[in-house]
């Protein structure tokens, strides 16, 4: 347990990737390897689940350290963690124990699970009294169910494969399904035959530059595919020997999280491999992203989200046909063998072949570009059409020519105090124009700022209060900030008559004053101009 | 002596003893805290005409009195921070003064060089006021000594349960620890410490087991200098600023300001790695907040457990408490049949979260800041 509170806080402590992945090799080097599966487990985001509730925790803990209720309150209250302030409250340890780590959780940890509340208070007390510093903290993530650490599952991956020799590719296709935390699991993990991951690898991805320049500077715009831009998740879907893999760019495997798209992989012939964007897509027409995050933020996926958030691939590229790798190919013809594969019905419910921007010259590109948000596209991508797929971002055969977003200068008004790490601070925040001498409030935006930033307006917010209502305070309509956002429509259920979409901060506008900010007029000519 | 009755935050005081009609011997003023019967200030954050120091950190010392009376320990310091000219008069600990006939004195408070509690006599009656103070010797100014009072004006930044030190020579050896490993990774490491105090005293602690050149902001050098001409032991240290261009920082200690971190001034060390001591760093999230790479709880406040013995040990039975966690350190002490109020002060931040208040707002009024723009670069 020592050294894995070790290796959390090391992890805790750095924001450089590479440490973080030196800290993991290494303890996967040291480590026990019925340890070190657990700990694969729980980087990888694994949890048990909630064993104990918090009320009880926090009685037992008052109790052990000896504080009244209010003053646990209080502490809680100033550390915003309710696992981290039980450890920081309790007595110091002078002497802990060192038990291996898959002991703490096969024998003492999942041994809690059902046993009567006297036996839980029992195993808590002497785990609080065995255990010291991170190690406390640690068991109470755990026990609480709320056990974070700031790495994704690629990570965790490049660290094995640094630990193992083994390539990533394989650790992380090793690691997908129902991966056991045993011993011989974490084992298998570093086993030298490959054979088992090669079918499931996907293509490094290919990325478009952003335009800077006209489009004339382009050339003839007979040489290049012009499509949407979506916004939705970029994603590879492998084809091969009867299985189906979908790769974010991210390198996540994330076939699991969508089954529709599982399913009607299986329509496809072997040896295909796809390039597209995942969407979320009812009757014909894409939905805002925040349905799609929606659904991203569910642990288990329930038949009624999967009703109301369907989601397709909306599929840009073919780079695999009959297990030939078709990447050096010019465009257009990989488009035309893309049109024909995905021909068939039973396929274009699921696979939506990316629509082109037809026409004579430049001008339509550019009509098509100002309309782009209305196809809640975020603009358009230009590919040569005789480029190659390439690797990684490169100027030349791709561009990106993204939408601006709409801005517009408004005056803080409420404020809020955030959730998790950000308990103790006001992060959340209300923004008004002016209607007549008055201001109302439009939306609400939550990131944008620094953390310097935030700390500095938290100060701010505390001094100049002018009412609380619960944890919403007013405070003085004195700082103006510049928001922007990606749409802006009527609506009749707000005070303001309009609603922005992703609205977020671009800067806090020191220099300007509140009667600087714009009015409500100036958000509806906005509106007028779509 | 019975127990007072109980009493609840915001009650007013209990009648004091009955005498020429003054219940209190300091009370607050939209100043600071005054005594009438000797007409002076302690602390005051307005002009006045006289004002007894307890120490020279931003949100107890301000310029503009008339004359001010502070530890002969701190005179070098405090004038630093006031500026040239500023009239300062001093005294030795311990040695009594009489201020229009009431008896001052000054004693360690072991917080910086020079930090000094207020003792004020009058009629038999004693008042302590603590300023801030901690308890855990510190090589870089005189221990903290307990002053017997009836009345006890207590500072409470840290007034939480969840703040208990460290033993700082733990602390010590992780800073040194951390400045080794990155020295080994060919970074230099980035320190951030309050300039007056806090620096003076992370560099005495590192004395002896450097892993390199040590340099520094030029807020903390200007108070190097004042703690050296004090007597204070510091390792060899350099003014950051005056370095060559283009020179290679791998392997060395710089020790700055909070208000330095995220700045452009930072830039030409790269690469490094990021530190803040400072008693905030026991809670995670105030570590995490500020994307700093690690965090080294080091205070010269108390922690709860030597607050709550420091007030046991002065024999008050009235407890003033003031700055930081002042309602739940009041609730604490009433609970225990004490009495004791909450005490106002210039830093109104609600004592909430971590306050951007008392330390911080050690920083950026008056020390270094011609110094802070020099560097601006
Ligand atoms: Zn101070
Ligand atoms: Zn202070």
């Amino acid at each position: 347990m020592k050294r894995f509170a070790r290796l959390f806080a090391q992890l805790d402590e750095t924001t450089r990737t590479n440490e973080k992945i030196d800290a993991m090799a290494r303890y996967f080097v040291e480590a026990d390897p019925a340890d070190a599966a657990w700990a694969v487990h729980f980087l990888a985001g694994g949890r048990p689940k909630r064993l104990i509730g918090a009320r009880r925790l926090a009685e037992w803990a008052m109790a052990e350290a000896d504080v009244p209720e209010w003053l646990f309150e209080e502490s809680y209250h100033a550390v915003g963690d309710l696992a981290e302030a039980i450890s920081l409250l309790l007595p110091d340890v002078s002497e802990g124990s060192d038990r291996p780590l898959r002991e703490w959780i096969e024998e003492r940890l999942l041994a809690l699970s059902g046993a009567s509340e006297e036996t839980q208070r029992a195993a808590m007390l002497a785990a609080w009294r065995e255990l010291g510093g991170v190690e406390r903290f640690v068991w109470n993530k755990l026990i609480t169910g709320g056990f974070r650490v700031g790495v994704s599952t690629q990570l965790v991956v490049r660290a094995l494969a640094k630990a193992t020799g083994v390539e990533e590719g394989v650790v992380a296709h090793r690691l997908t399904g129902a991966w056991e935390p045993t011993a011989d699991s974490f084992r298998a993990l570093s086993a030298a035959d490959v054979a088992d991951a090669d079918i499931s690898r996907p293509y490094p991805f290919f990325l478009a530059y952003p335009l800077e320049d006209d489009l004339e500077t382009l050339g003839s715009a007979a040489d290049w595919q012009v499509e949407w831009k979506w916004d939705g998740i970029r994603a590879q879907l492998v084809r091969r020997r009867g299985q189906t893999f979908l790769w974010t760019r991210g390198e996540e495997l994330v076939t699991d999280r969508y089954p529709e798209i599982a399913e009607a992989a299986a329509l496809l012939p072997d040896g295909t491999v796809l390039d597209g964007e995942l969407m979320p897509w009812r009757d014909g027409a894409p939905l805002p992203f925040a349905q799609l995050q929606r659904r991203i933020g569910r642990r288990t996926l329930g038949a009624k989200m999967l009703a109301e958030v369907p989601v397709v691939l909306v599929v840009y590229d073919v780079l695999e046909i009959g297990g030939v790798d078709l990447r050096s190919e010019p465009m257009a013809a990989r488009r035309a063998r893309l049109e024909q594969l995905l021909s068939a019905s039973p396929l274009r419910a699921r696979f939506i072949v990316s629509p082109l921007v037809t026409g004579e010259g430049w001008e339509p590109v550019r009509t098509a570009w100002s309309s782009a948000r209305d196809r809640a596209a975020e603009g358009l991508m230009l590919k040569r059409r005789d480029a190659a797929y390439g690797v990684g971002r490169r100027r030349g055969p791709w561009w990106k020519w993204k939408v601006q977003p709409y801005t517009a200068d408004a005056v803080m008004v409420y404020a809020q105090a955030g959730h998790g790490r950000r308990a103790s601070l006001n992060t959340d925040y209300t923004f008004a124009v002016w209607d007549d001498g008055k201001l109302v409030p439009f939306a609400k935006a939550y990131s944008g700022l620094t953390d310097d930033e935030i700390r500095r307006l938290d100060a701010w917010i505390r001094r100049n209060t002018l009412e609380k209502f619960g944890p919403v305070r007013s405070v003085k309509p004195e700082q103006v900030f510049e928001l922007a956002f990606e749409g802006i429509q009527p609506s009749p259920r707000h005070k303001s008559g309009i609603a922005v979409r992703f609205p977020r901060i671009l800067r806090w506008r020191t220099d300007k004053k509140p009667e600087d900010a714009d009015s409500i007029d100036t958000l509806r000519s906005l509106m007028a101009e779509r | 002596m019975p127990h007072p009755p109980r009493l609840r935050p915001g009650d007013p005081l209990p009648p004091g003893p009955p005498r020429a009609g003054r219940d209190l011997l300091l009370e607050t003023t939209d100043r600071g805290l005054y005594c009438a019967a000797g007409d002076f200030y302690i602390d005051p954050w307005m002009p006045v005409d006289r004002a007894v120091i307890t120490h020279a950190h931003g949100d107890h010392a301000h310029a503009g009195s008339a004359r001010y009376l502070c530890s002969r320990e701190g005179e070098r310091v405090l004038a630093t921070r006031l500026g040239p000219g500023a009239p300062i008069e001093s005294v030795e600990y311990g040695k009594e003064v009489s201020i229009g006939g009431v008896r001052v004195s000054l004693h360690p408070a072991g917080h910086i060089l020079g930090s000094a509690q207020v003792r004020v006599e009058h009629r038999g009656e004693v008042w302590v006021v603590s300023g801030d103070y901690k308890t855990e010797p510190d090589p870089t100014c005189t221990p903290f000594e307990v002053v017997r009072c009836h009345t006890f004006v207590t500072e409470s930044t840290f007034g939480l349960p969840i703040y208990r030190w460290s033993p700082q020579r733990e602390v010590f050896a992780d800073i040194a620890a951390w400045w080794r490993a990155n020295r080994d990774a060919g970074r230099a490491s980035i320190l951030f410490a309050y300039a007056l105090g806090k620096a003076q005293r992370v560099l005495a602690g590192v004395l002896g087991a450097e892993s390199g050149e040590i340099f520094t902001h030029g807020a903390v050098e200007r108070l190097n200098r004042d703690y050296r001409r004090g007597g204070v032991e510091l390792p060899p240290t350099g003014y950051a600023g005056s370095e060559p261009r283009g020179r290679d920082w791998a392997g060395t200690l710089i020790v700055a300001p909070p208000s330095a971190a995220g700045s452009p001034w930072l830039r030409k060390f790269a690469p490094f790695s990021t530190a803040f001591a400072s008693g905030w760093m026991r809670i995670r999230g105030a570590r995490r907040r500020r994307s700093l790479d690690r965090g080294f709880p080091l205070s010269d406040h108390v922690d709860w457990p030597s607050l709550l013995a420091t007030i046991d040990a002065t024999g008050a039975e009235r407890v003033l408490v003031t700055h930081g966690y002042r309602e739940p350190v009041v609730r604490w002490l009433l609970e225990r049949g004490l009495e004791a109020h909450a005490v106002a002060s210039r830093w109104e931040g609600e004592p909430e979260g971590e306050p951007a208040g008392e330390e911080e707002a050690h920083e950026g009024t008056s020390a270094g800041g011609a110094l802070d723009a020099e560097e601006g670069e």
